[in-house]
Formats: C-alpha cells, structure tokens, sequence
C-alpha cells in the first residue's frame, strides 16, 4: 500500500505536467473546434456559440485550405522519398570498408541536424537570392538561367524541399547506420560467393533486413514533415502566391493572426486525423507486403 | 569496378556529401565579419575583404541580441533542469516500482505520442492567457517541464538497474526517496547527460511555441528574435549571418562536444520507438 503511494509520488510531477498542459488542451482543442470562438468571445466569453460541425464544413469549402493541404502533402509526398534515400545513401557510404575518416564525415553530415532552423532558413535565403545567391553563381558556370528560388510559385516549394533534406537527413542516417551495421557480413559474403552484383546485395539483403527499420522511420519522418511550418514562416512568408502555405501555417495565420480560434481548432484536428489516418495505412500496407513475402 | 574506383568514388562522395552539409555553416560564419553590403556582389565573396566585429556589434547593442540570448539561455536551462528531474522520476517508477495500472498508464503515454503538439496548443494560450502566463519565460518552460519522450527514455534505460539493489537497500531500511538519490540517481548518469543535451538542444531551437505565447520583444528567445530581425532587415546579409552564428553557435559547441550522448541517445531513442 505504501509503496504504491511511493509509486505515485513519483509520477506525480510529470503526469501533472502532461495532464494539464498537453492532454488537457487536446481535450478542449476537440471542443474549441466545435464553437465560434474568435476575437469577439477573447474579449467576452458570453459571445461564444456552439456551432457543431460548421467550422469543419466552412474549412472544406476553403479553397485556401484544400490548397494549403495539397502543399502539405507535396512537401511529404517529395520529400520524404528524398529525405530516406539521401539518408541511406550517406548511410551506405559510411557504412563501407572502404571510406575514409568515418568519424569526421558522420560529424559533418550530421551537423545541419543539431541547428536552429530559422537561422538555417535565413542562410539558405541568401544562398539562394535570385541576383547574389551562391546557388544561381555556380549554375551559371553551367549554362543555368538565374532561377527565382523563393520568389516563384513554382520554385518556391521545391526549394523548401531541398532545405527540409539537408537540414534532416542526417538524423536517419545514423539510425540506418547503426541498422546497416547489424547486417551479418557472412551474409554478404555468401551472396558474393553465389556471384550476386552489388544491386542484388542491396535488393536481396540490405533492404529487407533493414525493413522494421525503414517502416519506423518512414513513419516517423513523414509525421515529422507533415509539421511543416517554421521553413515557410521564415523563408517565404507562406508565399508568393500562397504556393508555400502549409496546414500548419494556415492553422497558426487563422489563430493567431486572425483570432479565429475555433475555426483554427478545427484545421489543427483536420490534420491530426490525416496524419493518423496516414501512419494507420502505413502500418496496414507494411504488414500486407510481411504476409506476400511469407 | 576495380577496388581502386570503388574507394575513389565513396570517399569522393563523401567528400562531396560534407562540403553540401557544411557549406551553409561556414559561409554563414564567413560573411558575418564582412563589412555591409560586401556579400551583395558578384561573384559571391567566399571571404571578407576586411574582416569587421562591426555586425556583432550592432547586434548586441542596437538589435537586443544580448537579451533574445539570456532569454535563450534562461528558457532553455529551465526546462532542462525541469524536465529532467520530473521525466527521471517518472521514468524511474515505470521502470522499478510496482502500482496498479503501470503497463496500461505506459501504453497510454505512448499512445498520446501520435498526437501532434500543436493540436494542444490553441487551448494552451487560452489557459495560459487565464492564469497570466502569456508573454513571460513560464509560458515557455510550463508545457515543457515533462515529455514522454523523455519518460520513455528513462524507462528503457532503468530496466537495466538489478532489482536486487534496491531491494537490499529496502531491507536495510532506507527510504524510498534515499534509494532514488543515492542508489538509483547514480547509476541513471549517462541517460541523464543524454538526456539534458537532447532537451537543452530542443529547447534551444524551439520556434512555434515561443512564437505563439512571447507576444514581446523583451522575452524573445533568438529564433524569434532572430525571425523578427530577418522580417525588419532582409536586405543587410551579414548582419544576419551574424545573428544567425550567435544563434547555432552555441547548439553546435554543446553538440561538438557532447556528441557520443547525444548520437546513443537518438539511437535508444528510435529503438521500438
């Protein structure tokens, strides 16, 4: 009995924490979602109605949302693939007998990650400045015309895409490094003897072996980029033309620049069933393609 | 492909890979001694001409730099210190101590995980709001002082800890909060160095959060000061690159030199995560 109590004294702080300022909040979040709460009711609480479902109605005749959504999933959809591959290629290479001063290159690979991003996204504005980015300096010396990176709807993204990947990819790598190193080396040796070329080392080892790892940080990874919002915020503004406005930028611009936090609440919810409805097939189509191989 | 090809190309790769990584940085460091307006030419000055502290300090003394970095440091010590203390204790009873429920309390954390943070954070600056915490360092440090990453950490790590230690401790009669600080504290070190890297780091280079609830400039923590600064100055680059050095700076030291922490930590972290 006593010890029980203990048990609780100790959980205490933390469940307190999380009760009060996350799962509490995520509650009222359901319920925000479900009332006219804007700038009017801030000021007064009594002007606050019950509204049903109508913000979520009202959101999916937004086109600013349905586009901000399409943005959102460009960003995962392209993104993501990228992220992985160019993770497990560093990974590879440092994986391999034959690479050099493996400690430094993990180091200098890894090192975007530990950054602050906003101090990132403000370099990569100068990197990529239309008339002195370095970016269009070095393509030039290709034949490359001077690309408007950020200022050009359809450029925008894609340049965000690419600071999202050099920014990440890093911390996936030392997670498939550490998963590339747990391969047997007999198992490699076997398939050279049986005379297998490198891809089919890749294809018939590598990947299946590293497959709980791969769902894991597919997974984590595309919950992670479905977050976009402090790279518009800073490198774009969520522009030009809105082509870089994500969920979440959308979520925070109607919360807290508009004060329309019910309507807010409503996006916020929207995009936390996407992403879980997102993760739930993941793991549905993962386990589907175990059965096909068994 | 000869061996020979084989090892030229993988470290050529590699090679090629770290300059992509790290050019950003050094540039970044490069153009912040540059006098005003000297990275605005072609072709890009790769170094300063006359290096100058001249961007520093027109940081420090007109653009509030030194508070956005105290507020930093006080912010991210805080939920460090914080953090810390109740995700040990936390993680330590999952781990150890018997109480109804403990599996299906955990499964439930664990759980909440999927939960993206920001679905909590509209209602959280109406709560704050209430009880007068908006635009002030507790409004940053409150929603931080517990994870479940954290807990979950913790727990993986103190399962390790042999029963019988504590028990013998039991049976010489000490108490249960004697056993967490002279037994069990101990033998958590290298989890709790873990640990408070990874949540100083996160802390540092929180943006929405602080940008939602610090509503004035004199509690800006960098990123937003520094966001702020990049809004009002677009144009000055090297007064950016300075304030964007003051920013990482710091981060990349603590990571430098901490970094076999911080690498078993994302690794612990990611297993069956």
């Amino acid at each position: 009995m006593n010890r029980q109590r203990v048990a609780w004294l100790f959980l205490a702080p933390a469940l307190i924490v999380l009760g009060l300022f996350f799962l509490l909040p995520v509650i009222a979040a359901l319920a925000l979602s479900l009332t006219d709460y804007d700038i009017y009711a801030l000021a007064n609480i009594h002007n606050l109605r019950f509204v049903a479902l109508s913000n979520y109605w009202l959101l999916l005749q937004r086109p600013l949302f349905w586009s901000a959504l399409g943005h959102t999933v460009y960003f995962v959809a392209i993104g993501v693939p990228l992220s992985m591959g160019t993770s497990l290629g560093a990974a590879m290479l440092l994986n391999s007998p034959l690479a050099k001063m493996k400690p430094f290159f993990r180091t200098a690979l890894f090192a975007p990650v530990v950054t602050t991003v906003v101090a990132m996204a403000v370099i990569w504005r100068y990197l990529f400045n239309t008339k002195y980015g370095m970016a269009n300096y070095v393509l030039g010396h290709f034949g490359v015309h001077p690309v408007d990176w950020l200022g050009d709807p359809h450029w925008a993204m894609p340049t965000i895409i690419l600071f999202a990947v050099w920014k990440n990819f890093g911390y996936n790598m030392i997670i498939f490094l550490a998963g590339l190193q747990a391969i047997p080396i007999d198992l490699y040796e076997a398939a050279r003897i049986d005379g297998a070329s490198a891809w089919q080392q890749f294809r018939h080892i590598t990947l299946p072996m590293l497959g709980p790892t791969l769902l894991m940080v597919s997974i984590l990874t595309v919950s992670g980029y479905f977050q976009l919002f402090a790279e518009p915020y800073v490198m774009t503004e969520g522009g030009p033309l809105q082509s870089t406005t994500s969920v979440l930028y959308l979520m925070y611009e109607e919360g807290f620049k508009w004060w329309n936090l019910g309507s807010a609440s409503a996006v916020a919810f929207l995009l936390f069933v996407m992403m879980f409805a997102v993760t739930a097939l993941m793991l549905r189509l993962s386990k589907r393609g175990e059965g096909a191989d068994a | 492909m000869s061996p020979r090809m084989a090892k030229a190309l993988i470290n050529g790769l590699l090679i090629g890979g770290a300059v992509i990584a790290l050019f950003p940085l050094l540039w970044m460091l490069s153009v912040s001694f540059m006098q005003p307006g000297e990275a605005s030419s072609l072709p890009p000055p790769l170094l300063p001409a006359h290096a100058t502290l001249g961007n520093y300090r027109e940081l420090f003394v007109h653009a509030g730099m030194g508070t956005y970095l105290l507020n930093s440091l006080l912010v991210s010590t805080g939920i460090t210190v914080l953090s810390l203390t109740f995700n040990l204790m936390a993680g330590y009873a999952f781990a150890k101590l018997h109480f109804a429920g403990r599996e299906r309390l955990f499964q439930g954390l664990i759980g909440a995980l999927v939960i993206p943070a920001q679905v909590a954070m509209l209602p959280l600056f109406l709560l704050l709001k209430y009880i007068g915490l908006v635009n002030s360092y507790a409004g940053v440090i409150v929603p931080g002082m517990a994870t479940v990453f954290g807990i979950f950490l913790v727990r993986q790590y103190a399962r390790g800890i042999p029963d019988e230690l504590m028990e013998a401790a039991r049976i010489d009669g000490a108490g249960e909060w004697r056993i967490f600080l002279q037994i069990v504290m101990p033998l958590l070190k290298p989890i709790m160095v873990t640990l408070a890297i990874f949540s100083f780091l996160a802390a540092w280079n929180d943006f929405m959060w602080p940008l939602i609830v610090l509503t004035g400039q004199e509690h800006y923590t960098l990123p937003i000061g520094l966001a702020s600064l990049a809004r009002e100055h677009s144009q000055d680059s090297e007064l950016m690159m300075a304030g964007s050095v003051v920013t990482v700076l710091p981060v990349l030291v603590l990571f430098l030199a901490m970094q076999r922490y911080y690498l078993e930590g994302l690794l612990l972290g990611s297993v069956k995560g």
